[in-house]
């Protein structure tokens, strides 16, 4: 069995009476990539402030490669990186400045730095990029740096805070393809996201929070196979509505309704899509295999949060 | 769980560590970028003032105390020019790397804490201060003002004094929702105290109440301290004013860690 990296137990947190976080237990392990599911509002940010002892939990306990936290909590970030969800760059710096200033917050010196720049911006693919401004970086090349900037204490263990948010699908596609390296130096990571593409294609195991509460936790394709039929057909268009009322009767279907748009899961797909092919209504639909989309949204609705 | 929480308390007094010195190292690394700009606006300013109105007024006034109106405001204008540079900094500089440009969050994911930020901000921005204290001295000298040896002794007073006026505005600062919010602080501590303080008059051209007020604020400490050195004298009561700014900064650098604490461990 690997080490634990982090193991969360009973945790508790409120905001002025109103619990962010309840009872939760977590364990990652070394060398792994958890990721952390929900809606906005569940829980997740305050999880990970949690765990970097950013703030102090009200209940339970919180340990980080060993060290308990808050109390080691300074020691615990010495062997973090932490990609946060909003670009907190310093703009008064080039790209090796920011670098070289943030790798000093850790007490690494100029001097060290500078050896290690090459490597860094060779990660990040911003080595043409060395002495640009931060106003001149795309969304795609600022995120990077971040990701780069996690790196300056070649840490154990990394938080990422929805690492891909707001960016174009080649930046998050190169984004991806870093963290698997990252992943197979052996690193730790340790994200959260609302894009259920990125924690199918990351991560090895995933808890979903809704209020506070972890409500599922496992490997993607076995929370998948849990808690949700294994195929889906989408079926939209003016009729989608009518089509599912005509239909209401088809063997071992479950409908959800979104909109316009019925989705029906099921075991068994054959005896719908016959009634689709043959029927005149005016219906689109597509046939698919059940996704973690899906479960999210069968475990978290699909009422908007916020 | 107590006891430990007690000690991680936001009331708990600020702890000093070595982790201050890159924070102020980013801030001297950003200062030296806009060198020029930096000196300008923190020196042109206050030579208008001092020139203009020691010159300019001092020429329509009677003596001061047997002082040349110019003498006599020379050593308030290094205190006041102390005192803005030191204000300056940590209200817009420390809001915006605080608030808009979330650096602190960012320096807090490595191994410094609030009260690390804080301390290396306050140093950071006393340091700023003695520079302009320096300058206008400078000028001082370099207008045959006053050419006084006992003048450099002001030099590592002015650290204590941008210190003191750094701290105060600290708290300002993990108070403020916006910039606008300054205002409040000018309008309401700085621009009172720079006319009560004796900068621009002495303070016993006031009414009694008034100089009992005038005689408590900081500034007046310090111009105190250093108006005498400049003029080559020695303090009068050195042991209060040094009390004075010491108890000042004490309290407002104890209030503005937990302010800043309550502010950011949420």
């Amino acid at each position: 069995m690997r080490p634990i990296m982090i193991d969360i137990q009973d945790l508790d947190k409120s905001y002025g009476g109103l619990p962010v976080v309840r009872g939760l237990n977590l364990a990652v392990n070394q060398g792994e990539c958890f990721g952390l599911l929900g809606p906005n509002g569940a829980g997740k940010t305050t999880t990970l402030r949690l765990c970097l002892g950013l703030t102090d939990p009200d209940g339970g306990s919180i340990t980080i490669a060993g060290l308990p936290v808050p109390i080691q909590a300074r020691e615990a970030r010495v062997r973090i990186g932490v990609v946060p969800q909003m670009d907190n760059l310093d703009p008064d710096f080039t790209v090796a400045e920011n670098l070289i200033v943030y790798g000093r917050y850790f007490g690494i010196s100029a001097a060290t730095m500078r050896r290690r720049l090459p490597e860094l911006l060779a990660f990040a693919s911003l080595g043409a990029k060395r002495d640009a401004k931060i106003g001149e970086l795309s969304g795609g090349m600022k995120r990077r740096l971040m990701l780069a900037r996690a790196l300056v204490n070649d840490p154990d263990l990394i938080f990422l805070d929805e690492p891909t948010t707001g960016l174009d699908p080649q930046a998050r596609h190169l984004i991806w393809e870093r963290l698997k390296l990252l992943l197979g130096q052996g690193k730790t990571l340790f994200l959260t996201t609302h894009f259920m593409d990125e924690a199918e294609r990351l991560c090895d195991r995933l808890a979903v929070l809704d209020d506070g509460v972890k409500i599922a936790e496992g490997t993607p394709r076995a929370l998948i196979a849990e808690h949700i039929e294994p195929e889906v057909i989408e079926v939209y268009g003016e009729d989608a509505l009518h089509w599912r009322n005509a239909n209401a009767d088809l063997p071992d279907t479950r409908f959800e309704q979104s909109g316009e748009t019925i989705f029906a899961y099921t075991h068994n797909a054959i005896p719908a899509l016959a009634r689709l092919k043959d029927r005149k209504a005016r219906v689109r639909y597509l046939h698919r295999p059940a996704n973690l989309e899906d479960l999210f949204l069968k475990l978290t609705g699909r009422e908007m949060r916020d | 769980m107590t006891k430990t929480a007690a000690a991680r308390s936001v009331y708990a007094l600020p702890r000093v560590s070595w982790r201050w010195l890159p924070m102020w190292q980013r801030n001297f690394m950003v200062w030296k970028k806009y060198l020029g700009e930096r000196i300008l606006g923190n020196v042109a300013d206050p030579l208008i003032t001092l020139v203009a109105f020691g010159y300019g007024l001092g020429s329509l006034l009677p003596t001061i105390d047997g002082l040349p109106y110019i003498l006599f405001l020379a050593g308030g204008s290094v205190c006041m020019s102390t005192m803005n540079s030191a204000k300056f900094e940590s209200l817009w500089g420390a809001f915006t790397r605080m608030h808009a440009q979330r650096t602190w969050d960012a320096i807090l994911n490595a191994p410094l804490s609030i009260d690390d930020i804080l301390l290396g901000e306050l140093l950071w921005s006393a340091a700023k201060a003695t520079f302009t204290g320096i300058c206008i001295l400078a000028v001082v000298w370099a207008l045959n003002i006053s050419r006084q040896p006992a003048s450099l002794l002001v030099i590592p007073i002015l650290i204590l004094i941008g210190m003191t006026f750094s701290a105060m505005a600290l708290v300002c600062n993990a108070l403020a929702q916006g910039y606008d919010f300054f205002t409040y602080y000018f309008t309401l501590v700085v621009t009172p105290m720079t006319f009560l303080s004796g900068v621009f008059f002495p303070i016993k051209a006031m009414p009694g109440w008034l100089q009992v007020i005038a005689k408590a604020l900081p500034l007046s400490a310090a111009i105190n301290l250093i108006r005498p050195l400049v003029l080559g004298r020695i303090p009068l009561a050195p042991i209060r004013d040094f009390g004075i700014l010491l108890a000042y900064l004490g309290v407002s650098f104890y209030l503005a860690t937990v302010l800043t604490r309550r502010r950011l461990s949420k």
